[in-house]
């Protein structure tokens, strides 16, 4: 009877807390000694190596059942882990189990983030150092390149990777929604504290290009303009030079109002044509809330925020249930296509050779 | 070679594209939860072929631009929005702008087919042999196309500031374009409606000042008073004076005014002959 097998193990933020994550990680030197120990590993055929800050996974094809439980021991041995302990977070999925997880962790479904597009590229990264290096064969190079496909395939057909779910993107988003481009859109930050820090830059990463920051501390606010390539105001101008910014994110931490509505009236007055956004993240709130009645001001809480992107959130994970749906289809055509290759007693070619010149590029995925 | 349909037949083949687009477009908005953009533009698009050779059939029997009963005005204003519709549309990219074009223009078209009355007294060579006076019939219709489209601007605009000032982001509110892009397109499309309008006034104008001429008081009335509005209404927006929710809905008002006003340029004219023989048919 054939014991050939296709297996996914290793460790997820699902069920590892940070601080063991930490000691699972691997740096490069750490991984490319690891792959060389593994490429001499008898009964395993094929390998690939997946390390980001949320997972270690490990996907081979193997002859013989103990050879996934070897890799496992490798790695523990590699990291000084305890493998008692590593079982205890283990993931361990085989055959067609395996690559249904291939296809959901590529599609962002397995993310911490869901919906996440980032692991799609650290995977494709995987992938291709396992491909230059020669550690893939038919079968992971197929497994891998449908896995890309069909996550495609899952942020098309479903709506997981839409809406933002943090705070700083949700302001962004909705800045976009009243905008357009953020290209010529003028943002004052009011306060240099690190929320508002974590907003500009989400405003300058769309393309935000004009941002003026404000303090009370003068030279706190020069400091972080020159952080983030902005210019600095004095904070006490913030009312008679309003009407030149479109977008106001007030994060400070004064228990004061700091733009009532009299100053915002007066500003619109001066652009009534121009819409205005004001974000107001600070607790307590900095800005008036009669100033929302404002025509074409439109105003934003902490709480405000926080429900869109909770809202977001939450659409993000009606849609896993599409995901996963499509990624169990598409892994159960997969598993059809590469079974006979998998259990095959004396599969051959067993691992397909590094190409003279490899280099580190993804093969056309079709 | 003798096409086998009808004008009307082309008009309704029209109105059900423009019905399938709005159809289509409200499937992919509400159970599939993403605009159908592409697939609505190209529905519209045959549409509009369909309602072009319509119209062209009707324009040969009647011997000019087929504007002679209340029928024919409203197919030529959907046929004029969706003429600008689809060089915005491909131009601007709004997204849903397809979604509510279809819909005004499957209302619209499908409305005055069900009302064989309005239909009724089709005449022929209502504008003689004067092209001026043609030229100043079709571009007035013509902008009243326009504003059908600012109207469809301004109820995005209006469904996009109800959308963010009572914080409800989320469904197919988060289709709409961002309220500056359509306040914007709303702008320039009232600028060309208004100048169109105007133009056609100034055609019309040299026409009316002839003294063998006898043109319906109430019809000048009305359409000078459509343009003043829609004149009056660029020049607020532009002062900053009329901005925002109140320009779209005083947009909206200038569309129904636009539209209620075709029921006077219809009786302006002259005696009804009969209806020609079916020779476009």
């Amino acid at each position: 009877m054939s014991t050939g097998h296709l297996f996914v193990i290793g460790a997820t933020h699902h069920r590892t807390p940070l601080e063991v994550r930490e000691r699972l990680a691997l740096d490069a030197d750490g991984a490319r000694a690891l792959r060389d120990q593994l490429a001499a590993l008898p009964g395993l055929r094929e390998f690939a190596v997946l390390s980001t800050c949320n997972r270690i996974e490990f996907y081979g094809v193997a002859t013989g059942a103990e050879v996934a439980a070897q890799v496992g021991g490798a790695f523990c041995r590699r990291q000084q882990f305890d493998p008692a302990e590593f079982a205890r977070f283990q993931l361990d999925l085989r055959d067609e189990a395996a690559l249904q997880h291939l296809v959901e962790v590529a599609a962002g479904l397995d993310s911490q983030m869901l919906g996440e597009t980032e692991i799609f590229g650290q995977m494709k990264q995987a992938y291709a150092s396992a491909q230059a290096a020669g550690h893939t064969g038919p079968v992971l190079n197929r497994a891998f390149q449908k896995a890309f496909q069909a996550a495609k395939q899952v942020r098309t057909q479903t709506a997981i990777t839409t809406g933002q779910v943090s705070v700083a993107n949700v302001a962004v988003e909705l800045a976009g929604t009243i905008f357009g481009g953020l290209e010529d859109a003028r943002i004052l930050l009011l306060g240099a504290g690190e929320i508002g820090e974590k907003t500009a830059k989400a405003f300058q990463s769309r393309g935000a290009a004009s941002l003026t920051v404000a303090s009370r501390r003068l030279e706190r606010a020069m400091e972080l303009a020159t952080t983030l390539g902005a210019s600095a105001l004095p904070f006490e101008q913030r009312e008679a030079r309003l009407a030149e910014f479109d977008i106001v994110v007030c994060a400070t931490s004064t228990p004061e109002i700091i733009l009532p509505q009299a100053a915002v009236r007066a500003a619109m007055a001066r652009r009534p044509a121009r819409p205005l956004f004001l974000i107001d993240q600070a607790l307590p709130r900095d800005i008036e809330p009669t100033v929302a009645e404002l025509e074409n001001v439109f105003l934003y809480n902490l709480d405000d925020l926080a429900r869109v992107a909770e809202e977001n959130r939450a659409a993000r994970e009606a849609e896993t249930l599409k995901g996963r749906a499509i990624a169990g289809e598409k892994a159960r055509a997969l598993w059809q296509q590469v079974a006979a290759q998998v259990t095959a007693s004396d599969p051959a070619p067993a691992r397909e050779p590094a190409r003279p010149g490899a280099d580190a590029s993804v093969p056309e995925t079709r | 070679m003798t096409l086998p349909f009808t004008d009307r037949t082309w008009l309704w083949l029209a109105a059900a594209l423009y019905l399938a687009g709005f159809m289509q477009g409200s499937i992919a908005l509400f159970k599939r939860g993403r605009p159908a953009d592409g697939a609505t533009y190209l529905l519209i698009l045959l549409g509009y072929l369909a309602q072009l050779a319509g119209l062209g059939l009707r324009g040969r029997a009647v011997g000019g631009c087929p504007l002679g009963n209340t029928f024919e005005l409203y197919q030529f204003t959907a046929w004029s929005a969706i003429t600008l519709y689809l060089v915005v549309g491909a131009t601007f990219r709004l997204s849903l702008l397809g979604y509510f074009t279809a819909c005004l223009a499957s209302t619209v078209t499908l409305v005055s087919l069900l009302f064989p009355g309005w239909d009724a007294g089709q005449r022929v060579r209502i504008f003689g042999h004067n092209p001026w006076i043609e030229l100043h019939a079709a571009l007035a219709v013509f902008s009243y196309g326009v504003f059908a489209l600012l109207a469809l601007t301004s109820v995005m605009f209006l469904l996009r500031h109800f959308s963010l000032k009572s914080k409800r982001l989320g469904g197919w509110f988060s289709f709409l374009p961002s309220i500056r892009d359509v306040d914007h397109m709303g702008v320039r499309l009232l600028a060309a409606g208004t100048a169109i309008l105007g133009f056609a006034l100034a055609v019309g104008a040299v026409y009316w000042a002839r003294p063998e001429t006898v043109v319906n008081l109430d019809k000048i009335v009305v359409t000078v008073a459509v343009a003043g509005a829609a004149f009056a209404l660029l020049l607020l927006r532009l002062r900053g004076i009329l901005l925002a929710r109140r320009f779209a809905l005083a947009c909206l008002i200038l569309f129904a005014a636009a539209l209620l006003s075709l029921a006077t340029v219809e009786p302006g004219r002259g005696r009804i002959p009969a209806r020609p023989a079916p020779a476009a048919r």
